[in-house]
């Protein structure tokens, strides 16, 4: 069927094999039992939730770990940031996240580092303006998690 | 696929609705979320066109010709939402602004004023929000009046035994219950619901936005005390609402906001209240939008309710059994007697991702907990479900096209 065919390349751009792949399988996620710094992100319209756990060391995010439930974007885009913070500053990583809204905004693929090329998988929510929240939610619940706060929301 | 009865010409009626045939995103639009607000006839955009090219004054106030005509036309409205609801008289009919302020008017002037302390409202698990928030506000008003909950079961529907416990124990003063849930479609049983309120002392009232859409209801048969439904969800305009209250309780109600039109006279200090519905219409109302609510009222009379009705039980019937085919896909609620309303999720997608997917093929549903977030816990399903519901125009074949997406959409998320 080629409508098919077509429609689902439309939204590779949105849900790339990376995100897809995070998206069922997402990674470092548990609960955290003894960790530095959490926090939980809501999208109360939606009901997206991620709660985030991070180990700190010599100034350094050590680990970083997440639970939650909701959309494969929200869920992608908190498995990707486990993966991509643990070895960076807190203020670096607050970084990466403003480098993360700016792609969600603007649609602009940045592949200058390759965590930031990974990071690009989720730029594709920029043609979807209802699911740019469900790709900040985790770095929200980051910001907060670094600040001391324990909630945060995208909304 | 199996012919629908033809007592409804659907293609017939799609052609007056401009938006029915416009494209998105290059795809035939297939409008799956009447539930949320319905499409829009001709009849209806002409309507308000021509009250505003022909027939528009302020109303209730100018004594001169054009302020009388659109008086009349004004009340023309008041007494077609009588008719359509089969009220007694047009006093009983007061315009709000939505299904949520009439809930809001009623908590707050009958709820403050006439129930007593250590009465209890009883709402369902099953209440959209606009019939849950605004007596959790009134409970916690410090007036010393209660709020409880009539459980849902399993299949979906109102569970009348937890129903006759709650009003054994004497202290019911209002209850108030959808008259069909807006996610799990499931259709009340309101005639018996209120009998056993009023054997029980209690008064009733019901959410009718969902089935005053779907079916001709008779307030008196019913025997309801207040009844409310809104007009986007009935093809007509959004910004106005209607909430039929019986003669004898509207009397004794106090307004629910001040303002002018609905005062009798008024001195520096104090006000009396004019006569119902004016006491609960303050300030110039939704004119242009009555206009809308008329036309939209006299759209679907002349297609008549009943054949709305037996359009939409074969279109329950072809959804029921078309979802059922779709692997992986689990309905919420099934209840025996149910409008046009499927929520159901999927296993291998969220509903965001779904809704997302099957915009790209021009299907809007809606995803998320429909207002109706106590419901989604209770059947354990806090992330949402996905929702698609049916209007008069709504065609078999759409159906299909969803059920078709919902496999497709399976594969790319599996």
């Amino acid at each position: 069927m080629t409508g098919q065919a077509a429609g689902f390349e439309e939204l590779r751009d949105l849900y790339q094999e990376v995100i897809l792949d995070h998206g069922r399988k997402p990674r470092n996620h548990f609960r955290m039992e003894v960790f530095d710094a959490s926090a939980r992100g809501d999208n109360p319209m939606c009901g997206d939730r991620v709660e985030l756990f991070l180990a700190l060391a010599d100034g350094h995010i050590s680990k970083a770990s997440f639970i939650g439930r909701g959309c494969a974007i929200s869920q992608a885009s908190a498995s990707l940031l486990t993966e991509l913070v643990p070895g960076l500053t807190p203020d670096a990583a607050r970084a990466m996240g403003a480098r993360l809204r700016e792609m969600a905004k603007t649609g602009a693929r940045d592949d200058s580092t390759p965590a930031l090329e990974r990071l690009s998988a989720l730029s594709g929510v920029h043609e979807f303006p209802s699911r740019v929240k469900c790709a900040t939610l985790a770095w929200h619940a980051l910001d907060a998690a670094l600040d001391g706060s324990k909630e945060a929301s995208s909304e | 696929m199996d012919a629908l009865p033809a007592r409804l010409d659907v293609a017939r009626i799609r052609e007056d609705f401009p938006i029915l045939s416009t494209q998105v995103r290059g795809k035939k639009l297939v409008f799956l979320d009447s539930g949320a607000s319905a499409q829009k006839p001709r009849a209806v955009i002409e309507a308000m066109t021509r009250c505003m090219e022909t027939a528009y004054a302020n109303v209730h106030r100018g004594a001169y010709h054009l302020s009388e005509v659109a008086t009349a036309n004004f009340e023309a409205a008041r007494e077609a939402a009588q008719r359509f609801l089969g009220a007694a008289t047009p006093e009983e009919i007061v315009f709000t602004r939505n299904s949520t302020e009439a809930f809001n008017l009623v908590a707050h002037s009958f709820g403050r004023a006439l129930l007593k302390r250590g009465q209890v409202v009883l709402v369902s698990e099953m209440e959209h929000h606009a019939n849950l928030v605004p007596w959790q506000m009134l409970r916690d008003a410090g007036l010393g009046i209660g709020l409880r909950f009539i459980r849902v079961t399993d299949a979906g529907e109102l569970d009348l035994d937890d129903y006759a416990r709650h009003l054994a124990q004497g202290d019911v003063g209002l209850v108030s219950v959808t008259h069909m849930s807006n996610v799990l479609g499931t259709v009340t049983p309101a005639a018996r619901i209120a009998r056993m309120a009023h054997e029980a002392g209690a008064r009733v009232m019901f959410d009718g936005s969902q089935a005053a859409v779907h079916r001709a209801v008779d307030v008196r048969a019913i025997d309801a005390d207040f009844y409310a439904f809104t007009g986007h969800k009935l093809y007509g305009p959004t910004g106005i609402g209607v909430l039929y209250g019986k003669r004898e309780l509207l009397d004794a109600m106090p307004p629910f906001q001040g303002g002018g039109d609905m005062i009798e006279t008024v001195t520096l200090e104090h006000s009396t209240w004019a006569a119902p519905p004016a006491r609960f219409e303050p300030g110039t109302p939704a004119i242009i939008e009555a206009a809308g609510l008329l036309a939209a009222i006299e759209y679907v009379n002349t297609i008549g309710m009943e054949a709305i009705e037996a359009h939409e039980r074969a279109l329950v019937e072809h959804a029921s059994a078309t979802l059922a085919q779709v692997p992986g896909l689990t309905l919420l609620g099934s209840a025996q007697d149910r409008g046009g309303v499927f929520a159901f999720s999927l296993d291998v997608a969220h509903p965001h991702d779904l809704s997302t997917f099957l915009d790209r093929r021009g299907i809007c549903v809606r995803a998320g907990r429909h207002c109706a977030e106590p419901l989604h816990a209770r059947f354990g399903l806090e992330g949402g479900t996905s929702r698609a519901s049916f209007g008069l125009y709504t065609t078999a074949e759409e159906i299909d096209a969803l059920a078709e997406a919902l496999v497709a959409a399976r594969k790319f998320f599996a």
